[in-house]
């Protein structure tokens, strides 16, 4: 199935609660060398048919204005998977 | 006087909000999320709860609603607009308030009596406050850290547009214990703890004098109706 | 697969099972004994069909068909007045029972158990357990307006006992909260018997005016029976995956989840959905989809009406092609309804349903036929005699044993563990510091109390209470209640003191009780020893319902609670509803003025066996429980009532576990209004020492706090209802401390240090 894949991450330089809670949750479990965990969001848009640039282009905008939040997040890539 | 409350699909403080207008004295009026007829309301609330079942962000499917997309028309040309929890984080979603709202950083959901202290008794909705005065209302949020660039949080301390500010226990870890803001002009103000809670003796928080006696809500509504006489 | 309309589509069809009648089935993997697998081929006549099969045997297992407690549990409707039976609009048998209130108001509730799936996945375990009986609720017609939950865990320091508490209270609280129900009161305790089968109940209570009842019955042939909500999916259906391999041959065994998933926002959609169905008289009958899915919906829904159904699989909205249709029949997806309705009333109901978008689609319709037939496309894989399926399942009468270990047990009373008096004030705080005695917040502050504006009471008050009319002020209180150390020392009297605990609960706040719930959580029920005490707690539950005059009207059973050979104590948990005219009226559990004189209402004995004093300081647990005298428990209660309507008490807090010590630092805590105290008198009249007088776990026992000009009013009304009553304190602002005479002064902040940091410190 076709699909345009849009990864979103919290903004380096804010809080991430949920990242550092399972950061210190590996380092008790062990893990000492990881210095830091961050935890964002992998969102799909299937389709049935092939994607266009159009389709893309469309994506790109929905991923900056609805799908993240550019106050707390940043869309870190938009990719297709055919 | 009339003023609105918007039921997204997930609301759940709506007939809250609802009541807590018509014991100050104004007339609720229901309106429907996929409608963008305001019914000609004097003010409208955002009231709390999970809209969209806070799916993709908390706030962000509701900021697209077609009877939101009338509140942020309505609200630039100076329609009292009061954002509740999920209704503040509908308002921050709509870039009518600036920043962001997310997981309280201990991760867990809370619910507790608050403190708040008033910053700003200037807007359309807490012109009834004393400046500086102390209030308990609850809150009860899962996203409700406040957040935001350090240029954003200075222009808001420096404009005091930091309506609500958190004392004792900072509930959520939001930046500068900020509890609530208005935008420039003073008509639209949000806030994660919830006032529509605190409005009737016997249902609000519990105060030194008897149970569940906390009434500090009600001057939200009241105040919004003043500003509505005076406009 | 074949997809042609012609040809067989490979599912085991009514036909294949007339043609090929000796064909092995998997009915011992499915749960079902041979003679239960007999008497299904007698039923039919024939062998049953896998569909069939998956049906019967998700009908008849335990969980469905209370076929080893079925006996013991008739005696909640036989051994009821008239009188008891004024107030009851709905008895047990539909999904929840309905007690009038007056106004034209009723409300129904109920407490059910999702303990397996809770120990499994905590999070989603405990999550779809509120799903679950806020579904039951809504079927009735009713508006839920609250929910409460028991819990029980293994030791509190158990690194397995984090997983599960952190999973559990925030799988409660991501569905409660965000389906926008006040949570209003509860229980947990910690114990290791509990440690592999923790208890997750949850109860709900909804509100309706009478004449919104609903019934889930399908009585008019050619009604449509139309399921709605969230599609089927493949949660909870592990089980049926024997089934499974069965027809898809060579290709293995399908993986399939043994656990649901919920989504509350689904939910709350579908209750405001319901609600407006109902308001618009759409609806002819309606059945939550819970365990065992549209197999239960079907054949219940026909069964109660004594009608029949047919049904077009097919039709069913899928969220995963890949079901097949026994995994369909079993599916145990959440959020999903099955409504009856009228042709006629067709387009008013995707009318509303479009509204709150939510999906729908016609399954088939009712007929005028003790038949349920379920076609597969154009092949029939269903055609059985509703009842046989949902109600005429198997019954037994198991064997019951006197367990070998009880007389030891009862012998090893109490009474040799040391009495040293002047450890009684470290004793209070250590008691007040563990886990089972201390500040329960950590867990409460996770749940909203506040949403719909009607919450009068709430934890840490003995009972939940919420206003039903705005107008009036007429409400009802809720408490729940089951100690299973009393019931593991003896569970006839361990049921009644539940009932006793839950109905002087109701009673402090102003209430008065009116009717009674249960889950039942016990053992194997294939161990004599367990049915036992089954046998003899539910006996000890209809007797005290009966000699109290409150029915029980409706609840749940879990049995298999057990790791290996070892069950959890038997733990019947009692709700019992009460009313009050006005919650204006309620009544906290702690004082808030100065000056006011504290009494105790009741006597004390030693009874110190199965106490917290001997479990929770000394590790012991043996002896007798605390007697119960449901007379007395009456008296108090009607003197509650009294007194509470004249105004006279300020505060009411039901002594119970941890003794009148622990009932006073709690009174104390929850407004940090503290106390000073003297014992003497008590332990001179009734004959007791310091170590009973501050930790006995006697019963009908309550606390109040009076105001001086209510003083004399107060003295004869328990005087001219017979009610023992003593001075043994009075409530004091300026000392920040609780100052028992002879004893100790406890500063009031150490004793919150210690009390409220246990929990976070745990967790």
């Amino acid at each position: 199935m076709p699909k345009i894949i849009v990864e979103i991450m919290p903004k380096q330089d804010l809080l991430d609660p949920q990242g550092k809670a399972v950061a210190n949750a590996l380092v008790r479990g062990g893990n000492k060398d990881i210095s830091g965990v961050r935890i964002g969001k992998r969102i799909e848009l299937h389709f049935d048919r092939e994607v266009t640039e159009k389709d893309i282009e469309e994506a790109k905008k929905q991923a900056k204005e609805f799908l993240s939040n550019d106050v707390i997040e940043d869309v870190v890539a938009v990719t297709v998977e055919n | 006087m009339r003023i609105g409350v918007i039921t997204y699909p997930g609301t759940l403080d709506d007939r809250d909000a609802q009541r807590a207008i018509r014991l100050a004295g104004g007339t609720p009026v229901p309106l429907w999320h996929a409608d963008d007829d305001l019914k000609k309301v004097d003010a409208v609330v955002l009231p709390g709860g999970f809209s969209y079942g806070d799916y993709l962000r908390c706030g962000a499917i509701a900021a697209k609603a077609p009877a939101t997309k009338e509140v942020i028309k309505k609200a630039q040309q100076g329609l009292p607009v009061l954002g509740i929890c999920n209704g503040f984080q509908v308002l921050v979603e709509s870039h009518l308030l600036p920043g962001g709202l997310i997981r309280n950083e201990h991760q867990h959901f809370i619910c507790r009596d608050q403190k708040l202290r008033v910053e700003n008794n200037q807007t359309d909705w807490t012109n009834l406050f004393e400046k500086d005065e102390e209030i308990i209302i609850p809150l009860k949020n899962g996203e409700g850290g406040y957040i935001a660039t350090d240029d954003t949080i200075k222009m808001l301390e420096e404009e005091n547009r930091v309506v609500f500010r958190y004392l004792e226990l900072n509930p959520n870890g939001s930046m500068n214990d900020i509890a609530g803001l208005t935008n420039e002009r003073g008509n639209v103000v949000g806030l994660m703890p919830h006032p529509e809670h605190a409005v009737e003796p016997g249902f609000g928080p519990d105060t030194a004098v008897a149970t569940r006696s906390g009434i500090d809500g009600l001057k939200f509504f009241q105040s919004a109706l003043k500003a509505l006489v005076n406009s | 697969m074949f997809k042609n309309k012609n040809q067989p589509s490979g599912v085991d069809t009514v036909e294949n099972a007339k043609s090929e009648p000796d064909k092995d089935q998997p009915w011992k993997e499915l749960g079902l004994k041979q003679d239960e697998y007999e008497s299904i081929k007698e039923i039919l006549g024939r062998r049953p069909t896998s569909s069939e099969l998956a049906m019967y045997s998700v009908m008849w297992s335990e969980h469905c068909s209370y076929k080893s407690s079925k006996i013991y549990l008739r005696q909640f409707g036989e051994k009821v007045t008239p009188e008891m039976k004024k107030h009851l609009m709905v008895g047990m048998g539909e999904n929840a029972g309905v007690v009038d209130i007056g106004e034209g108001l009723a409300v129904t509730f109920k407490v059910e158990s999702h303990n397996h799936p809770s120990y499994i996945e905590p999070f989603q375990g405990a999550a779809t357990g509120v799903g679950g009986i806020v579904r039951d609720i809504l079927s009735m017609g009713a508006r839920p307006v609250a929910v409460m939950d028991q819990l029980r865990f293994g030791a509190p320091q158990d690194p397995d006992t984090t997983r599960v508490v952190h999973g559990v209270v925030d799988g409660i609280s991501f569905y409660g909260n965000c389906l926008g129900l006040p949570n209003i009161g509860g229980e947990t305790v910690f114990d290791k018997v509990y440690q592999g089968n923790p208890l997750v109940n949850a109860l709900s209570i909804g509100a309706l005016k009478h004449e919104d009842l609903q019934l889930a019955k399908a009585t008019n042939p050619g009604d449509l029976v139309i399921l709605f909500g969230a599609r089927t999916g493949a949660d909870g259906i592990g089980g049926v995956s024997v089934l499974a391999s069965e027809t898809f041959g060579d290709e293995g065994p399908t993986k399939r989840p043994a656990v649901q998933v919920g989504d509350p926002f689904a939910e709350k959609v579908l209750i405001e959905c319901c609600l407006e169905l109902f308001h618009a008289g759409v609806v002819a009958g309606i059945q939550d989809l819970g365990g065992a899915g549209i197999s239960c919906a079907t054949s219940e829904l026909a069964s109660n009406g004594g009608k029949g159904m047919k049904i077009q699989l097919k039709n069913v909205l899928l969220r995963d092609e890949s079901l097949t249709p026994e995994e369909i029949l079993m599916s145990e997806s959440q959020e999903r309804m099955c409504a009856v309705v009228p042709k006629k009333k067709l387009k008013d109901f995707e009318k509303i349903v479009n509204k709150w978008e939510v999906e729908y689609s016609v399954l088939g319709e009712v007929i005028d036929e003790d038949r349920l037939y379920i076609d597969w496309g154009h092949e029939e894989i269903v055609n059985v005699p509703p009842r046989t399926v949902a109600h005429d399942g198997p019954v037994y009468d198991r064997p019951v044993e006197y367990p070998k270990y009880q007389d030891a047990l009862n012998a090893d009373s109490s009474s040799k563990l040391k009495r040293a008096e002047t450890e009684a004030a470290a004793q209070l705080m250590e008691l007040i510091s563990s886990p089972n005695h201390a500040d329960k917040s950590w867990i409460t502050n996770q749940y909203d109390k506040y949403v719909m504006g009607n919450t009068a009471l709430a934890m840490p008050d003995d009972g939940g209470m919420m206003r039903i009319s705005e107008e009036t002020g007429l409400g009802v209180a809720l408490a729940t209640d089951a100690n299973g150390k009393y019931c593991y020392l003896d569970p006839y009297e361990g049921a009644r003191q539940a009932l006793a605990e839950a109905y002087r609960n109701v009673a402090v706040t102003g209430a008065a009780p009116r009717a009674v719930t249960n889950c039942l959580n016990f053992g194997s029920p294939e161990n004599p020893e367990v049915m036992w005490q089954f046998k003899q707690a539910t006996a000890g539950l209809a007797d005290a319902c009966q000699e109290l005059g409150i029915p029980v009207t409706g609840g749940n059973v879990s049995f298999y609670n057990q790791t290996g050979e070892t069950a959890i104590y038997p733990t019947p948990v009692v709700g019992v509803l009460g009313v009050i005219d006005d919650v204006a009226r309620r009544v906290p559990s702690g004082w808030q003025d100065d000056g006011n004189n504290i009494y105790l209402l009741g006597t004390t004995y030693d009874e110190l066996d199965g106490s917290a004093w001997a479990k929770d300081l000394h590790n012991h647990l043996g002896g007798r429980p605390p007697k119960v005298d449901l007379q007395k428990e009456k008296e108090l209660a009607s003197l509650l009532y009294g007194a509470t309507q004249q105004g006279l008490i300020e505060a009411a807090h039901d002594v119970s576990e941890g003794g009148l010590g622990i009932a006073i630092l709690e009174a104390s805590l929850r407004f940090n209004v503290g106390a000073r105290i003297w014992l003497t008198e008590l332990m001179e009249r009734d004959g007791v020492n310091l170590t009973a007088a501050l930790f006995s776990e006697s019963q009908s026992r309550v606390i109040v706090s009076v105001g001086r000009e209510d003083d004399v009013k107060f003295q004869a009304l328990c005087e001219a209802r017979g009610v023992p009553v003593l001075r043994i304190g009075v409530t004091d602002k300026e000392n920040q401390a609780v100052d028992i005479q002879g004893v100790a002064k406890l500063d009031l902040a150490a004793i919150r240090g210690a009390w409220a940091g246990v929990l976070p410190g745990l967790y």
